[in-house]
């Protein structure tokens, strides 16, 4: 395969096009001289068509993805993306709608929605949903920052704590302190369990909420999920649900029903809306009735009678323009929650995204639901099953969706999770999530998805029980790994140490000068 | 099995034997036995086939930009997508990847997002910028939680009434649990001098839109002085394509700089996915949200692509970190960078003209019109504020019957300029088009 390809900027011909655009139809007016730019755009590239084309895909090549391989990273479900929703996205009346050219002509776009609300709704157990925030750690924001709004609307202003359990997300901490809300760390316990002492002794009239991720980021069902939630609710607070691993419990189990009051579903793992190489994502939000007025706006309903016959969830003023003509009884609508937090982004969410979740769930529906996790739940503990008396489980217990392994070989002791997870890149699959959760040393965390056959699934383990005993008799040859990819190992210190963010023609040169090849 | 299930019966049967347990159901053991396998009511699965005749009937029932002619804008914009943008998105090696945390298997996304910061620095003359924010409106309220950041011990934030509301009302949601007072659009007659003339001591940033949400461009240097006077940041919100032509946030000495994306080869999509555009100075480079990608070298000594500075985000930093994003838009961002790669130095120019040019010649015609003013706000670039002789409702919905999506409704955010409406007009609309509107607007008087 080709191993290099220039920066594009180094493709650049002085004055080269790549579009074809309309001629100037209509009589020019004067620009204001004081406004203009004065650089003339001279750092923008400038190529053909085909020079373009060429280039993203040559690089598009040197890529893994779920086209091309397993991509078992843990807490990722990365499973396959269905070609039709890449369709259904691209359908004019979806993918060439404005957001605001009004509900009269949006009436598809806003079903489509509204019906997405409610499966969301049915397959997790809450009343109320919301398709706003666009990735899953807007999702937790928005649920603490509707946790704030509730504690704040009873008079209860002492809670300013949210706990997380040491397995947790980065997001999750992150979140609870861009909210404004100080951290409290939650052990977990020998079965990977929030450990329930410690949640005891860390409740207090404090506590606005406890965030917790079930099954947790070791791939365990936490087995006091009840009587957490329980304690919490005791305490006061409220029970946020990271829905990241919500694909092993689809139809399993609905955390509305464990006692959850708010989570959120990662419509970019769950409901298979592909990554993107990092987005878009969404991250559509669930809870209880009683937290639904605080939702964000704007959220869709159908156009009641009157305000007080719709149901206490969708109360709320519409958006509409006051001027404007009312919409038939019926019909779908947005309107803003009566005691909402406001506008977690622009407009109405990532709303491709949503078209390729709800013509997921249409296209499976509920057994098919339940035997996407069934089978994800499946697939995880088969890898385990084979693997873990060579890679220690972090703990021994029946798993989830994943399974969290850990890279310690007794018999090559200096090899590390890295090692590993690059050799499996010479064998010809995306390396799992490795050091995470923080908990576990030398965390291999594998995340098969049920998209992946049997013989997929024994090829993937095979390459990791070859490499334990290379790792046995050589363990250089891991250090040196992988040797089959367009580059192979980084010098990354030298990356932060010595920044370069961007394309700068005389920087180019210099690394040239320096014999490095590209 | 599902069409996308590869796990045959016997399949099933030898894994169950491997794992040591008889059925499948013993694998949930762990889950309460009282909210065990609970049942969900969902319409009866489609085939694809039934699929898709459903998709077009829901599809149908919404206009779009082939339907119709859109002159509407306001923070979303109907401009020209290139065919070749969509066919690289649709790469599987592109949108089925993850984020690029095994950099040696991630080449060409780290690439990809490497040459959108460099064309995004092109464009706006900043020194950094991120691999994006969800959205503009996102963005910028995290350019006000960075300015908080930058500028110690200052808590507040002064921000122009010509910020697009939505902006505006992103801000104030996502700074509602944190002890920052923003200020400055209470009025919203107020004119940018006056705004600024709020910074002070206790400011930590000035946000401005140019061109704002009334299409007007502005002279943003002596802005960015009087911020700076006051030891305050300067945040720029700009438009992606009026930099084909006008001042650049760099230019205007702005510190942080943000924009919606979206005008860069992302369509309309109802809303989203869009794109936020992050950019700021390189001092500033440690406090910045979101992913950054650098160049380093390998082993044997060729150029390579990583993420780096990690150690501002939340998986290191965890309840310290910059801010809680993780992932991004970055498919979004790809497609900026194609669609950057195909317009260059001159295509971007002759879009931002086409949308002048056309956009002036609409006012010209539609100032013309028995009833109807449009306000001397100043320069503009692609939208302008119309007074209309009716409410901006009737207007569109007449409008509608002719094929033709009307401007954006101002009265509710912008109560004191009456009935007025904020009309777009981009490369998409022709002068015929343009007529049409014209002659529809008279019609409806
Ligand atoms: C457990 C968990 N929580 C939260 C998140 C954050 O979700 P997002 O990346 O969609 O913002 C992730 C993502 O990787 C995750 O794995």
């Amino acid at each position: 395969m080709h191993n290099h390809e220039p920066p594009i900027f180094e493709l650049s011909g002085q004055g080269k096009i790549g579009v074809n655009l309309p001629q100037i139809d209509v009589p020019q007016s004067d620009l204001p001289a004081d406004l203009l730019r004065t650089d003339d755009l001279a750092g923008l590239p400038e190529l053909t068509e085909p020079e373009v084309i060429r280039h993203y895909t040559r690089i598009s090549q040197r890529n893994f993805a779920i086209d091309t391989t397993m991509v078992s990273l843990g807490s990722c479900t990365m499973k396959y993306n269905s070609k039709l929703h890449e369709e259904a996205a691209r359908l004019p009346g979806f993918a060439a709608a404005h957001p605001l050219q009004g509900e009269e002509l949006s009436q598809g776009a806003l079903q489509l929605m509204y019906e997405l609300q409610a499966y969301l709704g049915e397959i997790s157990g809450f009343d109320a949903v919301s398709l706003q925030p666009a990735a899953g750690a807007q999702g937790e924001l928005t649920g603490i920052l509707v946790f704030r709004a509730y504690h704040l609307d009873r008079g209860d202003h002492e809670r300013v704590e949210v706990l997380t359990p040491d397995s947790a997300h980065g997001t999750n901490p992150a979140t609870a302190a861009m909210a404004g809300y100080r951290v409290v760390e939650v052990k977990s316990d020998a079965r990977g369990n929030v450990d329930l002492e410690d949640l005891k002794r860390k409740l207090s009239p404090r506590t606005a909420a406890l965030m917790l991720t079930n099954p947790n980021t070791l791939g365990l069902f936490e087995e006091h999920v009840v009587e957490v939630t329980r304690l919490v609710h005791e305490a006061g607070g409220l029970m946020y649900g990271d829905g990241a691993n919500f694909n092993a419990i689809l139809g399993i189990a609905k955390p509305g029903e464990l006692g959850f009051d708010f989570m959120h579903y990662n419509l970019h793992k769950t409901f298979t809306t592909p990554h993107g190489g990092g987005g878009p994502g969404s991250g559509a939000v669930g809870c209880t009735a009683a937290l639904a007025p605080f939702l964000p706006a704007p959220r869709v309903r159908r156009v009641p009678q009157t305000d007080q016959a719709s149901p206490p969830t969708e109360r709320g003023a519409s958006l509409r323009p006051a001027n404007a003509a009312p919409l038939p009884e019926g019909a779908y609508e947005f309107f803003v929650p009566e005691k909402s937090i406001g506008r977690m982004k622009t407009f109405h969410g990532n709303f491709g995204m949503l078209v390729r979740a709800w013509t997921y769930i249409r296209s499976i529906g509920a057994a098919g639901l339940r035997k996407v996790s069934e089978t994800a739940v499946l697939n995880a503990n088969y890898v385990q099953a084979r693997l873990k008396h060579v890679y220690p489980a972090a703990v021994e217990r029946t798993c989830m969706h994943e399974t969290v392994l850990q890279g310690k070989l007794a018999m090559a002791p200096e090899v590390r999770t890295l090692d590993i997870a690059k050799r499996l890149i010479d064998y010809g699959f995306h390396p799992p999530t490795v050091y995470f959760p923080l908990i576990v040393p030398e965390a291999l965390m594998i995340e098969p998805t049920e998209t992946e056959s049997k013989r997929t699934l024994d090829a993937f383990c095979d390459a990791l029980l070859a490499i334990a005993e290379e790792a046995a008799r050589d363990p250089e040859m891991l250090k040196r790994a992988p040797t089959t990819t367009p580059v192979r190992r980084l010098d990354e210190v030298r990356a932060a140490r010595q920044p370069i963010l961007r394309y700068d023609p005389a920087v180019f040169a210099r690394l040239r000068e320096e014999g490095l090849q590209f | 099995m599902t069409h996308y299930i590869p796990i045959t019966d016997a399949d099933r049967a030898e894994m169950l034997k491997t794992i040591g347990v008889e059925r499948l159901t013993d694998l949930f053991e762990a889950v309460p036995t009282d909210h065990r396998f609970p049942p969900l009511r969902l319409p009866d699965p489609l085939s694809e086939p039934e699929l898709r005749r459903e998709l077009g009937r829901l599809e149908r029932m919404n206009a779009h930009a082939s339907s119709h002619m859109i002159f509407l804008g306001a923070g979303a914009y109907n401009h020209f997508v290139p065919a070749a943008v969509d066919q690289i998105l649709r790469r599987g090696e592109f949108y089925t990847a993850y984020t690029p945390y095994q950099p040696e298997v991630s080449q060409g996304t780290l690439q990809a997002i490497f040459e959108y910061q460099s064309l995004i620095c092109a464009l706006t003359g900043m020194d950094v910028a991120n691999a994006s924010h969800y959205d503009g409106g996102t963005a910028l309220a995290e350019a006000a939680i960075m300015a908080i950041n930058v500028v110690r011990g200052r808590r507040k934030i002064v921000v122009a009434p010509g910020v697009n509301p939505q902006y505006r009302a992103v801000m104030r949601t996502l700074l509602q649990g944190v002890d920052v007072e923003i200020t400055g659009d209470e009025n919203p007659e107020a004119s940018l001098a006056e705004v600024a003339a709020l910074v002070d001591q206790t400011t930590a940033a000035l946000v401005v839109q140019s061109p704002d949400f009334f299409g007007v461009l502005h002279d943003l240097r002596p802005l960015t002085t009087a911020a700076h006077a006051a030891g305050a940041l300067m945040v720029a919100h700009f438009d992606p394509i009026a930099l084909g032509l006008f001042q650049t946030p760099g230019e205007a000495g702005a510190d942080i700089a943000t924009a919606e994306g979206q005008p860069l080869g992302v369509g309309l999509s109802f809303g989203g996915p869009y794109l936020g555009i992050f950019t700021c100075r390189q001092q500033y480079v440690h406090k910045i949200a979101g992913r950054l990608v650098g160049v380093t070298r390998d082993v044997e000594n060729r150029l390579a692509y990583v993420l780096t500075l990690r150690a501002r985000e939340q998986d290191i930093r965890r309840e310290r970190a910059t801010s809680n994003i993780c992932t991004n838009q970055g498919l979004m961002a790809l497609a900026a960078a194609v669609y950057l790669s195909l317009v260059g130095r001159q295509g971007l120019r002759q879009v931002a003209e086409l949308c002048y040019h056309r956009a002036h010649y609409a006012a010209a015609q539609i100032a013309q019109l028995p009833g109807y003013q449009v306000l001397d706000r100043g320069p503009f670039f692609k939208e302008f504020v119309v007074r209309t002789p009716r409410p901006v409702g009737a207007i569109n919905a007449a409008l509608r019957e002719q094929g033709i999506i009307g401007g954006y409704d101002l009265s509710g955010d912008y109560p004191h300029l009456g009935d007025a409406m904020l009309l777009c007009v981009t490369e998409m609309n022709s002068r015929a088009d343009i007529d049409a509107l014209a002659a529809a607007l008279r019609a409806v008087a």
